[in-house]
């Protein structure tokens, strides 16, 4: 017999856990008790958020489920915003709390909460584990759910007497999972992919759009074969840059509200679209009924909800991309000579590059150009929410998937900070930067003491122009520039950082840049750069709410 | 636009009825009529669900059912041929010597059973199709219903066309 708190550390072994991001607390403390033997690492956050964050980080940089740990009530309730971050860009993260003992379970108890009830929307699945002696099969059915199929957070509520009463527990029975109502599907339907290939075989216009799902069946080598093979043009969501190489000829760059002109152009002309591993979202598809309007659409997915929700689609495939992109890649077929097409496609792409106006002034997108040329295609980039996260999906050259971290769905302020720590757990050898606006940073900035604490290598890139600058934005364009609540006092954030132990380097002139990112990238451990950069820059090409995306406002041209 | 009838087979376990409840919240989709209880199998319990929508939303419904983990099986039954069923018990005003007698007429015609007699009113069970339990309501409004309770819609479908999974 063993108690549910050595259970739980000898099944999180069994899933191959190295390591959890968590905060104690009363409920839980039979599971810290355990954790003070444990190989586990545990790094100590400081507010619950960040743990959830951390973990989808380290969940996004290494493809394997990430864990994170709170007690219950205010600990448990902390969690619900990175659950549902999680949810909405399906990572895959475990997320582990405290509960009363079963006997209060209901009497509102001192910290109880009901957070299966409070994350039934925003997870894949929950459990309340009632027994200890079901405790070690929940929880191999909770990574078996939340890593397969289309992945999202689990989130499992413990109480304490369930931790610490006795059961048995065997790793190799208990983790054999079988779960009648779950079987995703894998491979895509034989007869839909012969379809889709004859359908591509005869198309003019194609186009490739493909998405976070492409990063996460990790089929971003498929993907750029498949469009190679074929010649097809691939424009990327903002879940799914890095799924080709930025500076591979046939990429388009990002689609959508801030995509570029050329993948906009792109969709709209084209007279078929093969959506990869994709959600038809809003920011992506502006007007729906002006979204890709003359082509006929193959949708492959592995979640066959997504099919037909938001547009309809004529060829599905349900199934896990890099599988049914295989399955494309052995059909012999081949097309039509696409150069007309293609030329079209490159003479916008070389036409209207991403641009901004070169006038001796601090702008981010330059802070981003210039980091991305000195990372030369190393490093992970993970961004705030905002105008940060915008520039630097725009101006950074992603050229391997699993390189940009960013909450695309929820558009969660504060996750880039605790994101980028756990991505720098995850691949300690990597260059692990924050991409941050001054809004966003504050919003998760207490994790200064973890960085420092543990000495964690995230480098912090303010663009500091004392707004919350994307609201600004839409104040300036659509709320005849009345600044309602957008404008920051300003924020020595050098000094902040320094309180907690870490480095940092304010920079006002475009010409040291370069320097203080190298400074920042050749220090050892975590590095604070605050940039202030021209306060009313905007985000540019930007299809208004509403709008179909070729009708773009443009920015100013170089 | 028109009314479907879900048969959804589900684990039997504590919260499956919130989840599946909530899922038609969450996305906007109304309930018009919902039956649960145990079936066939000791593990498992059966959810009937009568919801208004087009073929599309239906189809959303549908899908966004079969990824909740506790739901073992979807069936429509809307457009399979199939017998559905519901009770009603309904407490009409009918006080002997006056109007009791043409209402105890009224429950014969509808093959509604009296369950309970008292000094001033009668209960009537009646079981039927929604169309039929609507047209006895109708008619026993004029009389006074003090109270009505209904049980939601069960249906399943004829011969050997199954709502259960093949695997059984």
């Amino acid at each position: 017999m063993k108690s549910g708190a050595k259970i739980l550390f000898e099944s999180l072994a069994k899933e191959g856990v190295e390591t959890i991001f968590g905060y104690p607390g009363g409920s839980v403390l039979p599971i810290y008790d355990e954790l003070y033997d444990s190989d586990v690492r545990h790094i100590l956050v400081r507010h619950e958020q960040a743990a959830v964050h951390a973990a989808d980080g380290y969940a996004r940089a290494s493809g394997k489920v990430g864990v994170c740990l709170a007690t219950s009530g205010p600990g448990a309730c902390n969690l619900v915003t990175g659950i549902a971050t999680a949810y909405m860009d399906s990572a895959p993260v475990v997320a582990i709390t405290g509960q009363v003992p079963t006997t209060l379970l209901g009497r509102d108890a001192f910290q109880e909460s009901d957070i299966t009830g409070i994350t039934l929307p925003v997870t894949k699945h929950n459990y309340l584990v009632p027994r200890t002696e079901e405790l070690g099969r929940i929880i191999h059915e909770a990574f078996y759910i939340a890593g397969s199929g289309r992945q999202g957070p689990v989130l499992i509520d413990i109480p304490k007497d369930v931790t610490t009463g006795t059961a048995e527990y065997n790793a190799e029975s208990d983790s054999l999972v079988s779960l009648r109502g779950y079987q995703p599907t894998l491979q895509g339907h034989p007869r839909m992919i012969e379809k889709a290939m004859n359908r591509i075989a005869r198309a003019e216009r194609p186009l490739i759009y493909a998405g976070g799902g492409v990063i996460s069946s990790g089929g971003s080598e498929e993907l750029v074969q498949f469009a190679e093979q074929w010649h097809i043009p691939v424009t990327t969501t903002l879940m799914g840059l890095g799924a080709i190489p930025c500076d591979h000829e046939l990429c388009l760059g990002m689609l959508g509200m801030h995509g570029t002109e050329c993948a906009n152009y792109a969709v709209t002309e084209c007279d078929l679209l093969i959506a990869v591993g994709v959600r038809f979202d809003d920011r992506v598809t502006g007007k729906v009924e002006a979204f890709a309007p003359n082509a006929d659409v193959i949708h492959i997915d592995i979640d066959p909800a997504e099919i037909g929700k938001n547009k309809r689609v004529d060829i599905p495939i349900v199934g896990d991309v890099r599988i049914a992109l295989r399955q494309m890649l052995q059909e012999n077929e081949s097309r039509t000579s696409p150069r007309q097409w293609n030329e079209r496609v490159a003479q916008w792409k070389e036409e209207f590059p991403a641009n901004y106006p070169d006038d001796g002034k601090l702008r981010p997108q330059f802070i981003v150009k210039e980091l991305s040329d000195l990372l030369n295609g190393r490093g992970i980039i993970v961004t705030e929410v905002g105008q940060n996260q915008m520039w630097a999906a725009q101006h950074f050259c992603f050229r391997r998937p699993r390189q940009w971290i960013s909450s695309g769905g929820l558009g969660t302020m504060g996750y880039g900070f605790p994101a980028a720590i756990g991505a720098a757990v995850a691949c300690p050898d990597e260059p692990v930067i924050d991409i941050a606006g001054d809004g966003s940073f504050q919003m998760n900035i207490q994790e200064l003491a973890t960085v420092a604490q543990y000495n964690i290598p995230v480098k912090v890139v303010i663009l500091n122009n004392q707004f919350l600058g994307m609201v600004r934005q839409w104040q300036e364009l659509f709320y005849e520039r009345r600044y309602s609540f957008t404008e920051l006092p300003p924020v020595d954030f050098v000094r902040v950082a320094e309180a907690y132990g870490v480095p940092g380097i304010r920079v006002d002139a475009p010409e040291d840049v370069r320097a203080a990112l190298e400074t920042a990238l050749n220090t050892d451990g975590p590095f604070v750069l605050d940039f202030h950069i021209e306060r009313e820059e905007n985000v540019m090409p930007m299809v208004p709410a509403g709008a179909a995306i070729n009708e773009m406002i443009l920015g100013e041209r170089k | 636009m028109r009314p479907h009838t879900l048969s959804i087979l589900v684990e039997n376990k504590p919260g499956v009825l919130s989840r599946v409840a909530g899922l038609f919240t969450r996305r906007g989709y109304n309930i018009e009529s919902l039956a649960v209880g145990t079936c066939e199998e000791p593990d498992m319990s059966r959810i009937t669900v009568v919801s208004i929508g087009d073929d599309e939303a239906i189809e959303q419904i549908k899908k966004q059912l079969n990824k909740l983990i506790e739901v073992i099986k979807v069936s429509d039954l809307t457009y399979s041929d199939h017998v559905a069923r519901e009770i009603a018990l309904i407490k009409v005003h009918a006080e002997a010597g006056s109007t009791r007698a043409e209402v105890m007429q009224l429950a014969d015609n509808f093959r509604a059973r009296i369950v309970d007699v008292g000094k001033k009113t009668v209960i009537l069970e009646v079981t039927g199709d929604t169309s039929k339990i609507n047209a006895l309501e109708d008619l026993l409004r004029q009389y006074g219903i003090k109270e009505l309770v209904r049980t939601g819609k069960i249906a399943m479908p004829r011969g050997s066309k199954m709502i259960s999974p093949k695997y059984r």
